[in-house]
């Protein structure tokens, strides 16, 4: 049937996509229209729709600033926006991590039949988490304008190396998890055990200064934990400037070389994330017939 | 490594692909397993040194009794598995139905379903925009197109899947249990469309247990027998290889339309 003169100008080339993080970047309207789907999938049939995304946090933000400031009585000044910083960073970093890792297991009438990326899910899962950050991070700023806070370019780039860190680390173990998940289902269980740790390794609902004065020089073992130093840089940008005396705050609760450890803390999430790139690697091959 | 000329379309050589099957997933189960002496898991190829070179435009019918390896066969071809050994390489973009509908979200109307599926086999947004209402009279539900997908009915899943994948520009298309759903003016309008493509010069693979379809579609039968290739040739003589011929007694009457449709179900 070659007479109808269909000419490919093609190389013969393997028929399975190019894997890796960078194709996944390369098909951007793919990931895309993925993070939406996602987007659009949870609101639909839903009467309040995104606002829930605001109502969710607000309702923690309540519950920390009564149970813990006002019942518990933590000494700690605007005790509710320093476990809510916390809070942004421990959620974003825990739903990447529990929906990454479930996330090729839920797509697999996708993953089985259609040739595309793997990787495109958990890196559309933390995505979804980044997004869904955004309705917090108006509140926090609302209510921190509220208290006096004025922003200070240093420390807000602080809070995007914060972010950064927890993207990178996020997607990380997102794309290691899920790749274990598909082999065992019970991985996604474990992960959501591991996440409840994650919210007391960082400095959430106690404040920093605390962990300096009990474990003393052992205190920097503690930073070397990247959600930690995430949680401090947020902790740096949002929640120092809205007290009282900003400068005294800062001496107090945040460690010295808090970018020192931050940018420690990026290179180790760099580091995890070519060794998650490679797990997956590893075992992509495997997935369809897993599923 | 072998050269091969700038006309062939897909290289499929000595390619294996095993399955390990596993038959305990809890510990409790493979405990016990283990004491009484059973396997706890076993491999099987699904596919065993499969060879065969085709050349851009033919028309190829993939025909094997079930499990016989067609479907892995075809997933190593789309690149959704690679082979364990050997290699499959392909020329140009491949668009095809492994099944109708894959990936469409359930929550999500069928206009949106569209534009997902249509990323996935590597349309960008502009030509899914330009070919949309194409696409939409293809799979022709109507209003239905509005409403999230999970409602719809098998038959209007498999048309708006198949709607998509047709207008994808493939140079090589692959079809499976395409005409599995779908009642009859349906199936004919698909016919017709692969037969388009068949003309256009686009390589067609397509799996099928309608020996009359695959008379009407092919210029060449593959069939495939415990994961071998058994035969490789011509459209006849591999439909009387697999003896689908004497079946469905269409040979006395080959002008009979309805039996080359119906015996696809």
């Amino acid at each position: 049937m070659t007479e109808a003169g269909h000419v490919v100008d093609a190389p013969l080339t393997p028929p399975a996509p190019r894997a890796g993080l960078i194709e996944v970047f390369r098909r951007r309207y793919l990931l895309r229209m993925l993070v939406q789907r996602e987007l659009s999938a949870r609101y639909q049939g839903s009467v309040l729709g995104l606002l829930w995304s605001y109502i969710n946090p607000l309702s923690q933000l309540f519950i920390y600033w009564f149970v813990m400031g006002k019942i518990m009585g933590r000494s700690t000044e605007m005790f509710a926006v320093h476990v809510f910083c916390g809070l942004i960073v421990v959620q974003f970093f825990i739903e990447t991590f529990n929906a990454g890792t479930r996330s090729i297991v839920r797509n697999r009438a996708l993953v089985q039949k259609m040739a595309m990326p793997r990787e495109m899910f958990p890196v559309a899962s933390m995505l979804v988490s980044l997004y869904h950050m955004g309705p917090q991070l108006v509140i926090l700023t609302i209510i921190v304008l509220l208290t006096g806070w004025t922003p200070d370019p240093v420390y807000l780039l602080g809070f995007l190396l914060a972010l950064a860190i927890i993207a990178m680390l996020g997607t990380s173990l997102a794309l290691m998890f899920s790749v274990a998940n598909v082999f065992l289902r019970d991985v996604s269980s474990f992960v959501s055990i591991l996440t409840n740790f994650v919210r007391f390794g960082a400095p959430m609902i106690y404040p920093y200064s605390l962990v300096d004065a009990r474990f003393g020089s052992f205190a920097q073992f503690y930073l070397f934990n990247p959600i930690a130093d995430a949680v401090l840089l947020v902790q740096q940008a949002f929640w120092v400037g809205s007290t009282k005396d900003p400068a005294t705050t800062h001496a107090e609760h945040i460690p010295d070389n808090l970018f020192a450890y931050g940018f420690l803390a990026l290179g180790i999430a760099a580091v995890m994330l070519l060794i998650g790139q490679r797990v997956f690697a590893r075992f992509e091959n495997r997935i369809p017939e897993q599923l | 490594m072998t050269t091969y000329p700038s006309s062939t379309s897909i290289v499929v050589d000595n390619v294996t692909k095993s399955f390990t099957l596993r038959y305990h997933r809890t510990l409790k189960q493979m405990a016990v397993a283990a004491i009484k002496g059973r396997d706890i898991s076993n491999t099987f190829k699904a596919l065993d040194g499969v060879s065969f070179t085709v050349e851009q435009g033919e028309s190829i019918g993939l025909m094997g009794l079930n499990g016989s390896g067609k479907s892995t066969l075809l997933k190593l071809i789309n690149g959704v598995m690679r082979p364990d050994s050997g290699t499959v390489l392909t020329r140009g973009r491949i668009a095809g139905l492994i099944a109708t509908g894959a990936g469409f979200h359930p929550q999500l109307t069928g206009r949106e379903n569209v534009f997902l599926n249509a990323a996935v086999l590597g349309m960008s947004e502009a030509e899914t925009r330009r070919k949309f209402d194409d696409i939409a009279e293809f799979a022709d539900i109507g209003k239905f197109l509005d409403s999230p997908v999970g409602h719809y009915s098998s038959g209007m899943f498999a048309r708006l899947g198949f709607a998509v994948a047709i207008h994808v520009d493939s140079d090589i298309f692959l079809a499976d249990e395409v005409l599995a759903v779908g009642d009859k003016p349906f199936k004919q309008k698909c016919l017709a469309k692969m037969q388009e493509i068949r003309e256009s010069g686009r390589t067609l693979f397509y799996v099928s247990h309608a020996a009359g379809s695959v008379r009407k579609m092919c210029d060449r039968v593959i069939v495939l027998e415990q994961g071998r290739l058994a035969f490789d040739g011509n459209v006849d003589e591999g439909i009387k290889f697999v003896k689908y011929d004497d079946t469905d007694g269409e040979e006395h009457n080959p002008g009979e339309t309805d039996d080359e449709l119906g015996a696809d179900i």
